[in-house]
């Protein structure tokens, strides 16, 4: 297991000596680097790439733990009102809870009550709708555009790529927490505005790296070659370079899930959520634990746990399926 | 090198004009303009008139991007509805601290992360190789206020080994000439004060660090494994130089510029995003008021906080660009 993660870390940007040496060794080379990296070769015979991709994901043992802890998530999620034992919002023991003293586990109460004497358990499982839901717009709106501004640029080149890659370059340059929090702000407090936060700072990474695994295959022979056959331009774009270039945006939707459902988490406890906080949700739940970290730390540490595992599920999954992609490691 | 610092600056200004224009833009639409901005959430109405009309908010939307220019540059950003001082002052007494912490979490990621990231490479494939993988993957994924949260709660809470909230100790009646309460501290002769403000700073300082030191132990280890199969390093070890000198002239000189790269990077990144780290920790330095100011919808703080700290981030990226042409003289002639 670990000489495969071993294997997709040791071709981090910097294993690659000249090209990797610039001073922008920064996102937007990364990005970039990553693009060419799992770009695929389109003329390489025998299975097709998504079935050899998907067989050698089989056999690694990481992509299958990834993929246990994701379908666990989306279960509880997609169930999280037959699953939950109590109603979330009522105020069960609120009479037993004390400035120093906060019930913890008892019968029917697993894991204890919160601050306000609601069934923590109830709200840890419904506080996954939230984040899914977060993370799976997000993610979608920010491919949407990203892709948008990325065909832009890669497919069409020449002044159009100059002007959106600025624009790209742009958004880049402000650090992702400050830009989220500057639109959630516009937005207004609750979960939609979340979620377009989120968006707004995966843009720009999409776009960026579609243009760059785009550029990649513009002039690899089989586009030269419908070019010189006289196939529309629009046809060789969304019919042969598009789908070749694709794989490198699938494998950062997947890591952007776990960004996305992290990133909700923090907004949320900065206080840019729901303005209804009754609503259960991880990063709020957390924020109104820290006031009592000493009373029941138990409380910060649930929802804490809730996020590491959903957002590790997309990690290692996407980790794996970047290596599961990339042509290097084809047999 | 003049030549290529003045380039570096040109390409700056299209980002910084966007920044602007997108701040501009913000301004305008936030929730009673920038009028309510200036005097507050509980402005009447015909204040609020007043000072739009004052302001020129009538005039054409260049004429007012031109005076929000003006603004900008003279870091007038309005007042705090918190504190009733100028968003400026509060800045400038807040960021010290946060330097100061970033610095504290930039070492600790440095001290730790290249011996590791160098030895993993060494011993490719071994168990400490595995073991330091393994810790950098998990080091990236798990959330920053997870690791604050539990650092918080063991090393403060539960064994009192560190001081967990704010800065100083408030019984400490220490004197302020720079801001940064341990070079006050030392400054001052105040030894006890500056090392109860070190102690303040660990554990903010070791949750800040963690990604930092996982992206540093990843580069390192993937550049030292390149630069060990070059053929310079055959070279030099097959004419018999020794093992330290290798090390040192042939494979760290070379394998430490993309993680110089890194660390500056990261140095911009933790000025700029510190938020939830301080948070945590209500450290008082400029991400915890940050924070704050969401919760009180002080936006006049918000504005001019996030404008700062973005020109900061840029122009940090900006500084480790050229720095990097001082280090690396390839880079000039590309």
């Amino acid at each position: 297991m670990s000489v495969d993660l071993g294997k997709s870390l040791g071709k981090e940007p910097a294993s690659q000596p000249g090209k990797g040496l610039g001073p922008d060794l920064g996102k937007k080379d990364r990005i970039d680097r990553l693009a060419a990296l799992t770009a695929t070769g389109p003329d390489e015979a025998g299975v097709s790439l998504t079935r050899d991709a998907f067989r050698r994901l089989r056999r690694n043992p990481v992509a299958i733990f990834g993929a246990f802890l994701v379908l666990i998530f989306v279960f509880v999620a997609v169930f999280a009102p037959w699953l939950a034992p109590k109603d979330p919002k009522t105020l069960y023991l609120i009479a037993e809870v004390r400035p120093n003293n906060i019930p913890g586990s008892q019968a029917g109460f697993p894991l204890g009550v919160d601050n306000l004497g609601r069934d923590e358990l109830s709200r840890l499982i419904l506080g996954s709708q939230q984040s899914l839901l977060i993370g799976i717009v997000s993610t979608l709106m920010g491919l949407t555009a990203g892709m948008a501004l990325g065909i832009l640029a890669g497919g069409l080149g020449g002044r159009v790529d100059t002007v959106v890659m600025r624009f790209v370059d742009i958004m880049l340059s402000i650090p992702g927490l400050l830009m989220a929090i500057t639109v959630a702000l516009l937005l207004g407090f609750n979960p939609f505005s979340i979620m377009v936060a989120i968006a707004v700072t995966q843009i720009p990474i999409f776009a960026r790296l579609l243009r760059g695994s785009m550029l990649a295959q513009r002039n690899s022979d089989y586009a030269v070659a419908s070019r010189c056959l006289g196939v529309p331009a629009s046809k060789i774009i969304f019919g042969h370079v598009l789908p070749n270039s694709v794989s490198p945006v699938i494998v950062q939707a997947t890591l952007s899930l776990a960004t996305a459902i992290i990133e909700a988490a923090a907004l949320s406890f900065l206080g840019l959520g729901n303005a209804d906080r009754s609503i259960p949700e991880w990063g709020s739940m957390l924020a109104d634990a820290q006031d009592f970290l000493t009373v029941r730390p138990e409380l910060a540490f649930y929802p804490c746990i809730c996020i590491v595992i959903a957002a590790l599920g997309f990690t290692l999954l996407g980790e794996s399926l970047r290596e599961a992609l990339d042509p290097k490691f084809r047999r | 090198m003049l030549r290529f610092i003045a380039r570096r600056l040109l390409q700056l200004i299209p980002i910084l004009f966007g920044l602007s224009v997108l701040l501009f833009i913000w301004l305008r639409s936030l929730p009673g303009g920038p009028g309510r901005a200036l005097l507050g959430e509980r402005a009447t109405p015909e204040a609020i008139e007043a000072i739009n009309d004052q302001l020129g908010l009538n005039d054409s939307l260049l004429v007012q991007y031109g005076r929000f220019l003006g603004r900008v540059v003279q870091f007038n950003f309005g007042t705090s509805i918190q504190t009733g001082r100028p968003v400026t002052t509060e800045f400038l007494q807040r960021f010290p601290g946060t330097i100061e912490l970033t610095a504290f979490a930039i070492l600790f990621a440095v001290v730790i992360g290249i011996p590791l990231g160098y030895l993993a490479a060494r011993r490719h494939g071994g168990a400490l190789d595995s073991a330091a993988v393994v810790a950098s993957l998990l080091g990236v994924t798990i959330p920053v206020f997870f690791l604050a949260y539990l650092l918080r709660f063991y090393f403060s809470v539960e064994l009192n080994v560190f001081p967990g909230s704010g800065r100083q100790d408030v019984r400490i009646d220490a004197t302020h000439p720079t801001g940064f309460f341990v070079l006050d501290g030392l400054l001052t002769r105040e030894f006890d004060a500056a090392l109860d403000a070190f102690a303040h700073l660990v554990l903010p300082g070791i949750a800040l660090g963690t990604i930092p030191l996982a992206i540093i132990v990843r580069i390192t280890r993937a550049s030292v494994l390149d630069v060990v199969n070059e053929d310079y390093v055959r070279t030099a070890e097959s004419k018999g130089l020794a093992a330290s000198t290798i090390r040192r002239r042939h494979i760290l000189r070379n394998a430490m510029l993309p993680v110089a790269t890194t660390i500056g990077l990261q140095t911009g990144l933790l000025l700029s995003g510190a938020v939830l780290t301080e948070t945590v920790f209500a450290f008082g330095g400029v991400g915890s008021f940050l924070a704050d100011s969401i919760f009180a919808r002080d936006y006049a703080v918000l504005q001019g906080f996030i404008l700062i700290l973005a020109v900061v981030y840029v122009l940090v990226n900006l500084l480790v660009d050229i720095s990097y042409g001082l280090i690396d003289p390839r880079v000039r002639v590309r």
